[in-house]
């Protein structure tokens, strides 16, 4: 490990803490207890001041156990004021944060007052982080801790998930949540603390939150969400503190951090915001076609078998739509094959008659429903028709059909099918 | 302790004009947090304040950049229009990208946090931004004065009394509509103002009180006392408006005990002052009259001490009544309460108070014990009448619970039953009911 080029092992160091990160953050993320991250990260600081009191020295793995001892007091704190105090969760996530952090400014400005020089400048980097002061022991400390996370996770992942998803019913099985809850919020205080050198007390909740957070879009799995959330963490801090040149590197690893969830939330499927656009406009689409097919069908039913022509005039004005959009409209209409436009008249082909029938069809049906079951008025059914007729499940306009049939006000409901034109299988006798 | 303390403090170098300004401005900051601090941790948003207090970093950096002054104004559009932006953001992730109230606010916060340092470094150079955002400079604070209201007054100082006198305005004009949508949102709503609209209102409120408070305390500060005060308060009175006082009060009261600690511990004052604050909290969550921890231990404590003496006086009474003897032993009488330390208190307490007297290792009911006795014993046994009569419990089932109940039956309550039962003599186990 020695040859490595402090670059190396700087941008080593801080994917794997991505990654950990990425890991530990993801139950974080999906026990609602994001914050805690944040809270920890503040809290270790009188820790850290503590461990540098007692010992004089900057040894990451001292600091680190102060950092831990203090994390873990906070957690306690906060749990003993949520479950005995009329203090809420948020204000107590708050309340121990800034009480641990205010403390650890006190015991730091007594030690840089007291001391002075050199030895005590590196505790400042648990502020800001200050990833090139990297040396090999702490590159070893970080295998170790993301070692530990990821086999902690292995090791009890059918428990995590189900403490994850539904703690209650993992408590009426018999599970110890308790100390479920307190190994993973342990795994996350393990990592939040190894960290805060690397990218400093408040950037470290974002290295909690973001990987998972980014997974999440992409995948409903746990299994995904973890393996995901850890790539993403690796690349976000590999990535991050080699693009930071010259500028602050934990601001910039959360940075590339935030610009991967950004790129998620755009184009992630499912849950992306340009694949619900894509969605919410196919549904628009469907929804304008039916009503251009309906309005069709209902100016040509006079005249029906017959198919007439009807003039783009008398269209417009039943559709109420810009001129505009029913041009694009009929357009779109035309190249799927449902009807022939010319530059003043628009004509439903067989397949268009087809369909425009099925959309009316569903459209009178449910204004029937609603005037014979709900008791609408007449005048104020084509509205709600309009809005849930394309919405409709199949079965029930079955069922609708099958009862206007049994009283006689439809043809049966059963689709006329033609004798099969060659012999079937005999069944077996 | 106290006496050494008070012995190192010079007061000469606390009570000088700087002191004071320092202690005014760290007040006035205080104040103006606890205003708004109070809805945030009632409508359960307390880390919102943490969330804007670091969010509103880039719009203080772009308001720099383009002013290239440090004045005011610009500082306050920026920070405003980064904290109704971290708002916005946040809301609309958590409810259109279904991305968890937490995580969201926590992608947020960090992400604009992270792009101010970038942009500070990119943009400003020579400036300790960073630094002075978290701990602030209160105590150079007296040294950068401004002409104000006719005379030199720190420019620190005017920043947040301004906008503490502006958080109090608002929060009087706007005082129903605000403890309305606190309380019950969706109800605000249907009454025709916007709980929405008022969210935003006091968000921005936040963003701007933090802004005023950064150049003297810092954002450690800035959250404590958005946090902290309020939810001291919460545990001292019920209704708004005296937790309001109470906030700013413990806000005030924090600002001079930080200050006067952090003076004679040579430490950072806005760090003392958190530390303050919070030992403030901490007092708050032990002794708080009503929902102190301490404070329920000990009703709870007095409360068992009354039942056990009230057990004690009853089961004399009942031995009186079987007649044979008029005297228990000391151990059987502990005994016959469960023994263990309240048994032993409870009996010392009678002793001395006259309701029992002992004759060497025996004990006896006096007067004053026999006539309290009797009370408890009627209680007793008109209840299990009741239980019998009108609730149609078996016999053997009502011993427990008006054994249990019998200690909080008043004398007004007991008579009503006596009423209700009309002339009863004796009780459902045919055991005569005192007078």
């Amino acid at each position: 490990m020695t040859g490595l080029s402090l670059v190396d092992k700087v941008t080593i160091g801080s994917a794997l803490l991505g990654g950990a990160a990425g890991v530990a953050g993801s139950f974080a993320v999906l026990r609602r207890r994001s914050l805690v991250g944040d809270m920890l990260a503040h809290a270790s600081l009188p820790g850290v001041c503590g461990a540098f009191l007692l010992t004089g020295s900057r040894d990451l793995l001292g600091l680190s156990l102060g950092a831990l001892a203090s994390g873990l007091l906070a957690i306690g704190l906060m749990t003993v004021v949520i479950r005995y105090t009329r203090t809420k969760e948020d204000a107590a996530i708050g309340i121990m944060l800034s009480a641990f952090f205010g403390l650890g400014v006190v015991l730091l400005s007594r030690i840089t007052r007291g001391v002075s020089g050199s030895s005590s400048s590196g505790l400042n980097s648990y502020l800001f982080g200050e990833p090139g002061n990297m040396v090999d022991s702490d590159l070893t400390l970080l295998l170790i801790v993301a070692g530990m996370v990821l086999g902690a996770v292995a090791l009890l992942f059918k428990e995590f998930k189900l403490v994850s998803f539904d703690a209650d019913f993992a408590r009426s099985q018999g599970w110890p949540t308790l100390g479920l809850d307190l190994a993973m919020m342990g795994a996350v205080a393990g990592v939040t603390i190894i960290g805060l050198p690397i990218v400093g007390v408040i950037l470290m909740a974002a290295m909690i939150i973001l990987p998972a957070a980014t997974a999440r879009l992409w995948t409903k799995g746990l299994h995904t969400l973890l393996i995901l959330a850890g790539v993403l963490g690796m690349t976000t801090g590999a990535v991050g503190i080699r693009i930071a040149k010259g500028y602050p590197a934990g601001p910039m690893i959360v940075l590339t951090g935030a610009s991967l969830f950004v790129a998620s939330l755009l184009f992630a499927p499912e849950r992306g915001v340009l694949a619900k656009l894509v969605e919410e406009s196919r549904l628009r689409m469907r929804v304008a076609r039916d009503h251009l097919l309906r309005s069709l069908y209902e100016l040509s039913e006079p005249a029906l078998p017959r198919l007439d022509a009807v003039p783009r005039t008398r269209l417009a004005e039943h559709r109420h739509v810009r001129w505009w959009t029913l041009q694009w409209l009929l357009a779109w209409a035309e190249r799927g094959g449902l009807l022939e436009a010319t530059d003043d008249e628009v004509r439903l082909t067989p397949l268009g008659l087809r369909r425009a029938a099925e959309a009316t069809k569903r459209h009178r049906m449910w204004e029937m429903y609603m005037m014979e079951f709900a008791g609408s008025a007449a005048d104020h059914v084509d509205r709600s028709a309009d809005a849930v007729e394309h919405l409709l499940p199949e079965g029930l306009l079955v069922k609708l059909e099958e009862r206007l049939a049994s009283e006689g006000r439809m043809p049966a409901a059963v689709a006329p099918v033609p004798a099969s034109p060659h012999r079937l299988r005999e069944e077996a006798p | 302790m106290i006496g050494t303390l008070l012995a190192e403090l010079r007061f000469a170098d606390l009570w000088n004009a700087d002191g004071a300004w320092i202690v005014a401005t760290a007040a006035a900051t205080n104040a103006a947090c606890a205003i708004v601090g109070s809805f945030l941790v009632l409508r359960r948003m307390s880390l919102m304040g943490d969330a804007l207090s670091h969010a509103v970093l880039p719009g203080l950096a772009i308001a720099f950049i383009l002013a290239r002054s440090y004045s005011l104004g610009p500082l306050l559009i920026g920070a405003v229009a980064a904290g109704l932006l971290t708002t916005f953001l946040t809301q609309t992730l958590h409810e259109y990208a279904g991305v968890p109230s937490d995580a969201s606010m926590g992608v947020v916060f960090t992400a604009l946090f992270a792009l101010g340092v970038v942009l500070i470094h990119r943009g400003i150079s020579g400036v300790h931004f960073d630094t002075c955002i978290y701990q602030g400079s209160l105590e150079t604070a007296p040294l950068y004065t401004i002409e104000a209201w006719g005379r030199h007054v720190p420019r620190a100082f005017v920043a947040p009394a301004a906008v503490g006198l502006l958080n109090l305005a608002i929060v009087g004009v706007l005082w129903k509509e605000f403890k309305l949508s606190a309380f019950d949102p969706a109800l605000a709503t249907t009454m025709g103002f916007s709980a929405g609209l008022m969210h935003y209102l006091l968000m921005a409120m936040v963003a701007v009180t933090s802004v005023a408070s950064f150049e003297a305390v810092g954002s450690i500060l800035v959250v404590a006392m958005l946090i902290v005060p309020p939810a001291t308060a919460h545990l001292l009175v019920d209704r708004l408006a005296p937790m309001m006082v109470v906030a700013v009060l413990c806000a005030v009261l924090s600002a001079v005990l930080g200050y006067v600690l952090g003076v004679w511990l040579d430490t950072n004052l806005a760090g003392m002052m958190t530390v303050a604050a919070s030992g403030l909290y901490a007092m708050a969550v032990l002794f708080s009259p009503r929902y102190g921890l301490v404070s329920n231990v000990v009703g709870n404590l007095r409360t068992s001490l009354r039942v056990v003496r009230e057990d004690l006086l009853a089961m004399l009474y009942r031995v009186e009544e079987l007649g044979a003897t008029q005297q228990l032993a000391l151990a059987d009488a502990r005994r016959a309460v469960g023994g263990g330390l309240l048994a032993r208190w409870g009996l010392r307490a009678l002793l001395r108070g006259g309701q029992l007297s002992a004759a060497g290792q025996q004990v006896q009911l006096t007067a004053a014990g026999r006539e309290e006795a009797r009370r408890m014993v009627r209680t007793h046994r008109l209840w299990e009448t009741f239980l019998v009569r009108h609730l149609g419990m078996p016999l053997d089932h009502v011993h427990e619970p008006a054994n249990r109940v019998e200690h909080y039956i008043s004398g007004d309550l007991r008579e009503r039953l006596q009423a209700k039962l009309e002339a009863t003599d004796l009780d459902p186990h045919g055991r005569r009911i005192p007078e």
